[in-house]
């Protein structure tokens, strides 16, 4: 036999080095994804942001036609008229600007309050143990039990006339239109972010539960460092990348949340905006008479979109907290 | 004769438990002076870790609690003393390391990070000066090019690096005790061999006492001065390393011996102690170790009188009704300063 011994050849079938990484692995790990929809991110936030300037009055679109109710005889997406105009006649470009921005405030919103208060609970829970630990986890979970919607609407019936009335209180005027408008916006922020911490508050606990039977935590123990520095400098370095992950999934999730409540009728009040209301004003505008496709399909690409790109950007600031990840790639 | 550097006296720790209490520690006594290595032997679950852990109070409370008996340490009573007074000891006069030297580092931090946390805490340096004495710990362990070591993260380096920059960490603050939990055992043997050469060479220096918790004899028999042998959360036999392994007396003692596989010896099957460890929670009665002894005989003293530890010979301490001599021996404190002659070498064949 002169051939090498049996059974030692190599099978050319099955690459060397496992099997071939796939190609949204690589691009995911090589990072450009991450840097992609971070910029596309801020490119969207700067679209949200320049409306006032960009959809002025002189501008064609018309910012401050956006509730002029003037029905147009073409109001297909065109070049001028870009996203082109609702049943109404507004400016669909105008509306969907200004209700990304009331999403994306509202998503924003709920994840820093369940950042916050689901991060507290849970790190107190977790470390402390015990009847604390019971106690805050009933909380969360008699909090669970209860329907969302119910507890938006009990929110809002018990938020909204005392902001109301604290806002027209500030302006120095009496309960107007606009302050109703503020305290609704507020009030949904409020509801959502006080509904979505409960998830971050057992995320955050199982986490410190884990982290802290881990045996460097005992090593730190052991070499005498006290409790609160243990927690702080130890624990919660660890529990970045989960939170950075959830706060990031929250993000989303809670303008989805906002839309359905808008679409039920106790979200954010017409004719404010929403990506979510857009949406559903543009299924009821699906006629057999006349299609307006575009009332759908562009709130509907801007969320998705969006929502892609928030996902990206926790997905890198996952890894870039991850210092086994880092060094990876180097 | 010197003072022990570490004295523990008829020390009792309870687990509660929903099923009432377990007792992982009844009546230890042990004793370690300067510059000696105290090796606790036993199966798991016997409660070496509990000892060890009981030392620097590291059990949470609850649910573990202290029934009695006191651990003095350079004259004091560690069980008598504040939490803020045991955290400028932990560390500083009594260091411990890990078995996981995988996971006994954060992950999240450099090597460099974490031994210049516990010098800044316990020697108040900070800065330059901290790093300088962290990179000389790493050197003193042996760790090649200390300076860059210093940035690396864990999951950069292998288990027995890892197991240095555990040593490193605890010897940064000079202790004058080491407690190593089973330093060596998710090692593989060449690099447990180095590890403990280290440790040895480390404890040769710094004249630092060790008490070594470990399962297996070949590590007691080339490391200890003197070895305590720990049965169902008590110690059953404790000796010199010499005398413990020439004449053993206690009948647990004994099964282990016969467990090791010797080298050449014409055996197909190795020895074993029958039965298992008992459950804390369902102790027998009388000597714990009775229900496995092949000296039970018909009369009921094995199964009804539980042995204590009594000085059946010069510096030998044991518990067990059938030793000649036991009844008439006296209870005493068991206390060796003792010091191995020979150095590792020499009984390398037992761990062979």
């Amino acid at each position: 036999m002169s051939e090498a011994a049996v059974g030692y050849e190599r099978d050319s079938t099955i690459p060397l080095g496992g099997p071939p990484e796939t190609m949204a692995a690589r691009i995911l790990r090589s990072g450009r994804m991450t840097l992609g929809g971070g910029l596309l991110l801020l490119i969207v936030l700067a679209c949200l942001l320049s409306m006032p300037w960009t959809l002025s009055e002189s501008s064609g679109f018309g910012y401050g036609k956006q509730y002029e109710t003037k029905v147009r005889a073409e109001p297909e997406p065109t070049a001028v008229g870009l996203f082109g105009y609702d049943v109404l006649g507004r400016s669909l470009v105008a509306r969907c600007l200004l209700g990304g921005t009331i999403s994306l405030a509202v998503g924003v919103a709920a994840a820093l309050i369940a950042v916050v208060l689901g991060v507290t609970v849970g790190l107190i829970a977790g470390y402390a143990g015990g009847w604390i630990d019971s106690t805050l986890m009933r909380i969360v979970d008699i909090l669970y039990g209860l329907p969302y919607i119910l507890l938006v609407i009990l929110f809002k019936i018990a938020l909204e006339d005392p902001i109301t009335s604290l806002i027209a209180m500030m302006q120095g005027s009496s309960p107007s239109f606009s302050a109703g408008q503020a305290a609704n916006l507020i009030v949904m922020f409020l509801a959502i972010g006080l509904v979505s911490w409960l998830t971050m508050a057992r995320v955050v606990r199982g986490q410190v539960l884990s982290i802290r039977s881990m045996p460097y935590i005992e090593a730190c123990r052991s070499m005498g460092l006290p409790t609160t520095r243990i927690f702080i400098q130890h624990v919660l370095p660890n529990l970045v990348g989960p939170i950075t992950v959830y706060a990031t999934l929250t993000v989303p999730s809670a303008i989805l949340q906002e839309s359905f409540l808008s679409f039920l009728g106790v979200g954010v009040r017409p004719p404010l905006p929403t990506w979510g209301s857009l949406a559903s004003e543009g299924i009821t505008a699906l006629s057999p008479v006349k299609v307006y496709w575009w009332m759908l399909l562009f709130p509907c690409l801007l969320l998705m979109f969006t929502l892609l790109c928030l996902n990206f950007v926790g997905d890198g600031l996952r890894d870039l907290f991850d210092p086994k990840r880092e060094a990876s790639k180097v | 004769m010197p003072e022990p550097l570490l004295q523990v006296r008829d020390l009792n720790v309870a687990f509660e438990t929903s099923r009432g209490d377990v007792r992982p520690v009844r009546d230890v006594n042990l004793a370690i002076y300067p510059g000696q290595t105290l090796a606790v032997v036993g199966e798991s679950g016997c409660g070496k870790s509990v000892t060890a852990m009981s030392i620097l109070q590291l059990l949470p409370k609850p649910p573990a609690k202290y029934l009695s008996g006191q651990i003095f340490f350079q004259g004091r009573d560690l069980l008598q003393l504040g939490e803020s007074e045991m955290r400028s000891i932990r560390g500083k006069d009594i260091a411990m390391i890990f078995q996981e030297p995988m996971t006994s580092l954060n992950p999240v931090y450099t090597i460099g990070d974490q031994i210049i946390e516990a010098v800044t805490l316990h020697q108040g340096k900070s800065g330059r000066a901290a790093s300088t004495i962290a990179e000389a710990a790493l050197a003193d362990v042996g760790i090649a090019d200390p300076a860059r070591r210093l940035g690396e993260y864990p999951h950069q380096m292998s288990g027995g690096m890892r197991q240095r920059v555990m040593i490193a960490m605890a010897l940064s603050c000079q202790p004058k005790l080491l407690i190593a939990d089973e330093p060596t055992t998710a090692l593989d043997v060449t690099i447990q061999a180095q590890i403990l050469e280290l440790l040895r060479k480390l404890q040769k220096e710094r004249n630092m006492a060790i008490m070594l918790i470990t399962h297996d004899l070949g590590v007691v028999a080339e490391n200890a001065d003197s070895v305590a042998v720990m049965y169902a959360s008590r110690v059953v036999e404790t000796a010199t390393v010499e005398e413990l392994f020439d004449h053993p007396v206690h009948p647990y003692t004994e099964g282990l011996f016969k467990s090791i596989p010797k080298l050449g010896a014409d055996r197909h099957r190795l020895d074993t102690i029958p039965g298992t460890v008992p459950n804390p929670q369902r102790f027998p009665g009388g000597c714990k170790f009775h229900p496995r002894c092949h000296r039970m005989q018909g009369d009921q003293t094995c199964s009804s009188v539980e042995p204590n530890l009594r000085e059946v010979k010069q510096k030998h301490w044991a518990s067990c009704h059938r030793i000649d001599g036991y009844q008439t021996a006296a209870v005493t404190v068991p206390s060796i300063s003792h010091k191995r002659q020979v150095t590792a070498g020499a009984a390398t064949e037992v761990s062979a």
